[in-house]
């Protein structure tokens, strides 16, 4: 039987929302030799406005590639909570931003959270890694690839003098959810 | 040793397929969903002595592709719904003038503008009878990253093969979605090239027919010379209106494709063996329409699927054969009817058959699919 695994990362246009996708799906697929597949949808505007990136990650090669019922789901901005929960898997997983989803969504999921974008802006020091340290965070949510997997597939898609910070951004969502799972 | 591997977006992997198969020349001009195509040969095309030009619109796009096509390099333009329409003119004028070039289209929805980033396939219509005239068509869907890789080198190989305009369609969907590919390497993949006329300059006729029904082209601009015209030409590429020369052209021209579609047509069947319900589907749906495929035979449902790899020349007589086995066969495709007549055509009320249409932007689901199976059958 195979095992397909739905991850969606939403919030708005310009988070990096689709980056966080690729490098997951790059982690799962180019890293680890799973099958993934990464799409997204987006309005015309370059900024703003809700945003999602899919990744579908399976032991065995994957047919549609959107998500079906989602597994794990992570939303930045309370538009996109409202907007993309509805077709979380009964029992799946939602990790919001604390400041920046202040009305968490009711439903059959278990929730957690923490100040996603706070901890790159005050934590690591720049706001823009905000999608590395959400993706440290989703792949603790899961463990859907090794945490050495996604720092690989990070740290390939980075200049050099980013290194650093990715890597501190990624580990600080990384052991944040861990600190929270317990 | 172990093969190049890449996450690529099926875009980006139709790009490296053009390269792969030798293009040399991309015209285009911008537009979502199929921009990527241009983005990355704007790259990789001048590091080998190729050409990337972007034209003042699609029109001049396509005519900057027929004009390198014809001096002998391999040549792509990629665009969405409504740039191929702007294009259709010059698409014709590649029929009659036996140009073989690539054309991609990344389908969004219409007509008009439309939807940018919405996905479509609402120009598989388009793709066979876009612009004026009797004249012959192929036409390529494929549905991974992968595919599109392979698809993409092949619908060079039938241009040039069949002297011919060969469209690739895509969708919003699988032309954004990335997947890891294996970056075949030379001599894994058929190219063909094409070859030079084997007579000598002064005995050349680029649409002499005692070569057979492609007659070889030469590069224009070199010691061959020769006249193109979009007008019904003789054996010597000037205009005529000679009832029984233009007559004879025409019908070699369909007849070029008609005669060889056992080389062009290329379908995967899916489950069909002991199928009592058939789900024809292309592309980005096609995927769906496994998925549903495999959920149903869980349950107990014999379904299977059957994907025209190539779409045009439409797969007729297999389709045929299926009809007379299958009860029902359904159509999902995200425009609101138009495949479904082509089936309807090949299957002469063989059984019954049902579509499903969406064109809201969003992709036919697989619980679609599934609903409409147990809906009727």
């Amino acid at each position: 039987m195979s095992k397909r695994y739905e991850i969606r990362f939403s919030g708005a246009g310009g988070q990096g929302l689709i980056t966080a996708g690729i490098i997951l799906a790059e982690a799962a697929s180019i890293v680890e030799n799973q099958y993934a597949v990464q799409s997204q949808s987006y309005g015309p505007e370059a900024r703003g406005g809700a945003s999602k990136s899919e990744v579908i990650i399976s032991d065995s090669p994957i047919d549609y590639p959107k998500a079906t019922l989602v597994d794990a789901c992570l939303a930045l901005t309370q538009e996109a909570a409202d907007k993309y929960v509805d077709t979380i898997k009964p029992g799946g997983l939602l990790l919001l931003d604390t400041d920046f989803v202040k009305r968490p969504p009711a439903g059959d999921f278990k929730i957690y959270r923490f100040p996603i974008i706070n901890t790159a802006k005050n934590d690591i020091g720049r706001a823009i890694v905000a999608n590395v340290v959400a993706l440290g965070a989703m792949v603790a949510l899961t463990g859907i690839v090794k945490r050495e997997s996604g720092e690989k597939a990070v740290l390939s898609r980075v200049p050099e003098a980013f290194v650093e910070l990715n890597k501190k951004a990624y580990n600080a969502g990384y052991e944040r959810v861990k600190a929270i799972l317990g | 040793m172990a093969k190049k591997v890449a996450l690529l977006q099926g875009n980006e992997a139709c790009a490296y397929g053009a390269l792969y198969a030798g293009c040399s020349f991309f015209g285009g001009y911008p537009i979502t969903p199929s921009t990527e195509v241009a983005e990355v040969l704007a790259r990789e095309l001048p590091k080998t002595g190729g050409k990337f030009i972007q034209m003042e619109d699609e029109i001049g796009a396509m005519a900057s592709v027929l004009g390198a096509a014809l001096t002998g390099v391999k040549a792509l333009t990629a665009s969405s719904g409504p740039g191929i329409s702007l294009k259709q003119e010059l698409i014709g004028y590649a029929c009659i003038a036996e140009i073989p070039c690539v054309i991609v289209n990344v389908m969004r929805g219409g007509p008009s503008t439309g939807m940018p980033t919405g996905p479509s396939q609402s120009d598989i219509m388009q793709a066979r009878w876009g612009t004026h005239g009797d004249h012959a068509a192929i036409a390529v869907a494929p549905a991974s990253c992968q595919e599109i890789f392979s698809e993409t080198v092949r619908a060079f190989n039938l241009a040039e093969t069949y002297r011919m305009p060969v469209q690739i369609l895509l969708d919003e969907i699988n032309g954004h979605m990335r997947e890891r590919i294996e970056l075949p390497e030379p001599g894994d993949l058929e190219v063909v090239d094409r070859q030079a006329p084997p007579v000598s300059p002064d005995q050349y006729l680029p649409y002499d027919p005692s070569f057979g029904d492609v007659p070889p082209l030469a590069a224009f601009g070199s010691e061959y010379r020769f006249h193109v015209t979009g007008l019904n030409k003789a054996a010597d590429g000037f205009p005529t209106t000679k009832a029984k020369l233009v007559d004879a052209e025409e019908r070699r021209q369909i007849r070029k494709v008609e005669a060889n579609r056992d080389q062009i047509e290329k379908n995967e069947e899916y489950m069909v063996d002991d199928a009592e319900i058939l789900i024809v589907a292309i592309g980005t749906i096609s995927r769906s329409a496994r998925h549903a495929v495999n959920e149903l035979r869980k349950q107990g449902q014999k379904v299977g699927l059957f994907r025209p790899i190539t779409l045009w020349p439409f797969p007729e007589r297999r389709i045929a054969e299926l009809a007379g086995q299958v009860k029902v066969i359904i159509v999902p495709e995200m425009n609101l009817g138009q495949m479904i007549l082509e089936v309807e055509r090949v299957i002469k009320g063989a059984c019954a058959l049902h579509g499903i249409g969406r064109v809201d932007g969003e992709p036919i689901s697989p619980s679609q699919i599934m609903d409409k199976v147990k809906e009727v059958y």
